[in-house]
């Protein structure tokens, strides 16, 4: 993976520097708080409900054994022994004091980690298929573009106070495991006629409170254009974007009041201008990258005893079902860890677990690790003879749930359990449902299905593109959940359509259930999984199973 | 028209530790809810409120929120502030921990 340069270091170390100051100023009075705020977001440092929370970028999601033991050494030393993995691609600390976040900062810049930009009006962490590198379906490794984004856009002078804050996302697979269309950009790499690779450019997407597929500006957009072209995009919604008007202020907006031909003028225009004053440069630094990101040095061995183990144990066969993904090289597989045991908070790795997986990343997986925005985590490389041995060191660890791609494999954000926006609870939502259907034994009947869940409306945990999303309000002084169907967060990405009225917090669980039982009357076979249900029967029988019964009657 | 003033706390974080206090009548901060200060005057909130607002080395973020008088003392109205009193629902951490060792 890659590893920090001299400027890196010299650039994180003095961003490090600078920021002790500044809290050692906030504490003694010579900044107010209205000073010391924007400092402090821009350094990922929120005041939440019940404490501070410091968010650390794990820029695409790519982390290595000694970075994953550093973040269970902060958890242990300044926190309470954990961490909570984001939909982001993002690690998130819950409980640090203020005097102490310096300290924590040294000890990321250590490891050369950062949580600079993770807040603020700024490109944010740049996020990338969790199988990088790995997948079958992959034209290219999106990771050394995602780092020259990632240069290119930290500490970019002209894009330190945009309209808004502003996120990009990139997949090399066509198969789109990054929730491309729903970022400001996504960038999906694709071959043109001769075979060469580049992107498709899409602009525009976002959920929040104005729910947004994104439009592709570009077909296909040489690689060697990449930066020129994104900060051409930057640079004409900079000028563009509202600032009168938060909630108005997402490139999306922009993109819907100048128009998609406008805009893709003006920036195709201001693309033009730039492109020449891209020397080169850009492309040698991409070289240098990409070498960082050579594959591993595979084993070739032979694969008999995972065969034979998954032939002879029913448990390891479930766990290897739904937790593992086919690699490009055949004798191995890309193994994700679910940090969704059933009733446990969808994202949180404990110290002890993020060691554990730091060490088995080392013995099995060629010391690497990934942290999806699915919030698991993923050993990309891990060859098929390993993987009962693996297997058997996660289920003592509590690690072995098999159940990727199902229900309980819930996206929830923090909700009104920790964040100060929130405005309902997501967590306990997440954990009734996840331990509900595992007391009926129903997750694997029911199949592949993706339940996310938001505490508001900025839906950080994705509910618009979940088969089934929960987004919890506040109605009148209590906490009511909005339902919405047939979401879809991959390359065939859709906004989920709202069933009708929100349920009360008691109601949501079993509200949930109606519609699975629903699901299980109407599916032609088992194989038709709900959002192909769904999208065949449509929103009424659901509507049904949920409104016309008499458990329905607390619906608001 | 004016509405009937709903009685109010003065809530806010603390600077260094973040967790949620509320001022007392006494001018203390105070980590329990139920020993805030409960105001009914709409004027004497205000007050209140600036005098929280001036304390820049002591907490951040102060607001009056919405309570209620209870038995013990004033308790929240709204589930957002009973939050606040305890902490996170998915563990035994924030004040429902520390206050109980």
């Amino acid at each position: 993976m890659y590893s920090y340069s001299d400027f890196d270091e010299a650039f994180v170390r003095s961003r490090v520097a600078q920021f002790t100051n500044q809290v050692e100023r906030r504490l003694d009075g010579s900044l107010t708080e209205d000073e010391f705020r924007p400092l402090r977001l821009m350094n990922g440092l929120y005041l939440q409900l019940h404490a501070y929370m410091l968010r650390v970028a794990i820029p695409y999601g790519t982390i290595s054994p000694r970075q994953m033991r550093q973040l269970a050494y902060i958890a242990d030393t300044w926190d309470k022994g954990y961490g909570h993995f984001t939909t982001r691609q993002n690690i998130q600390f819950n409980w640090p004091k203020l005097p102490d976040v310096p300290a924590i900062l040294s000890a990321l810049a250590d490891v050369e980690m950062h949580a600079i930009q993770t807040s603020g009006n700024c490109v944010r962490n740049v996020t990338a298929d969790h199988f990088a590198g790995a997948a079958a379906d992959e034209i290219a490794d999106p990771r050394p573009y995602a780092e020259l984004l990632r240069q290119w856009s930290t500490d970019h002078p002209e894009f330190q106070f945009l309209p808004r804050k502003f996120k990009i996302a990139i997949t090399g697979s066509p198969n789109d495991r990054a929730v491309t269309k729903a970022h400001d950009i996504g960038l999906r790499m694709v071959r043109n006629a001769a075979g060469e690779p580049g992107f498709e450019v899409i602009v525009g997407g976002g959920l929040g409170r104005t729910p947004m597929i994104g439009m592709t500006v570009r077909d296909f957009l040489p690689e060697a254009d990449l930066l020129p072209y994104v900060e051409a995009v930057l640079s004409v919604y900079n000028v563009l974007g509202r600032r009168d008007n938060k909630y108005k202020a997402r490139i999306k907006i922009t993109l819907h009041e100048t128009g998609k031909e406008e805009i893709t003028r003006m920036v195709e225009e201001e693309f033009a201008r730039l492109r020449p004053l891209f020397g080169g440069n850009d492309q040698k630094l991409l070289a240098d990258i990409r070498a960082a990101f050579a594959p591993p040095a595979f084993r070739n061995a032979p694969v008999d005893a995972y065969d034979a183990f998954y032939k002879a144990d029913p448990v390891f066969r479930a766990w290897a079902d739904t937790n593992l993904t086919q690699h490009r090289n055949d004798q191995y597989a890309i193994v994700t860890v679910s940090i969704k045991a059933h009733g446990a908070t969808p994202g949180d790795a404990t110290s002890e677990q993020m060691r554990l997986l730091a060490d088995l990343a080392e013995k099995y997986g060629h010391s690497d690790l990934r942290i999806s925005h699915e919030q698991n985590v993923i050993l990309p490389h891990v060859h098929k003879s390993d993987l009962p041995a693996l297997h058997a060191a996660l289920v003592k660890a509590g690690l072995g749930t098999a159940n990727v791609g199902l229900l309980s494999d819930i996206i929830a954000c923090p909700g009104m359990d920790y964040c100060a926006l929130a405005t309902a609870r997501s967590i306990p939502v997440a954990q009734e449902l996840a331990t509900h259907f595992e007391a009926l034994k129903l997750e694997h009947e029911i199949g592949p299905l993706k339940i996310k869940i938001s505490g508001c409306i900025n839906a950080c945990g994705h509910h618009h593109v979940g088969h089934i999303g929960i987004l919890g309000l506040d109605r009148a002084g209590v906490e009511n959940y909005q339902i919405t169907l047939g979401g879809d967060g991959t390359e065939d990405a859709v906004i989920g359509e709202k069933t009708g009225p929100g349920f009360a917090y008691t109601e949501i669980v079993p509200a949930i259930e109606r519609i699975l039982r629903a699901y299980l009357e109407l599916r032609t076979e088992p194989s038709e999984t709900f959002l192909q249900a769904y999208k065949r029967v449509g929103m009424e029988p659901f509507k049904a199973a949920l409104y016309n019964t008499e458990d329905a009657q607390d619906a608001a | 028209m004016s509405r009937r003033f709903t009685p109010k706390v003065v809530t806010a974080n603390r600077l260094r530790e973040g967790d949620v206090v509320y001022l007392t009548a006494d001018d203390r901060w105070s980590p329990l809810h139920h020993e805030a200060e409960l105001i009914e005057d709409e004027a004497h909130a205000q007050m209140r409120l600036l005098h929280a607002n001036a304390q820049k080395l002591l907490v951040v973020g102060a607001y009056l929120a919405d309570a209620k008088p209870g038995a013990k003392g004033p308790e929240p109205t709204h589930f957002r502030e009973e939050f606040r009193t305890r902490g996170p629902s998915n563990y035994n951490h924030g004040k429902q921990a520390d206050l109980a060792s």
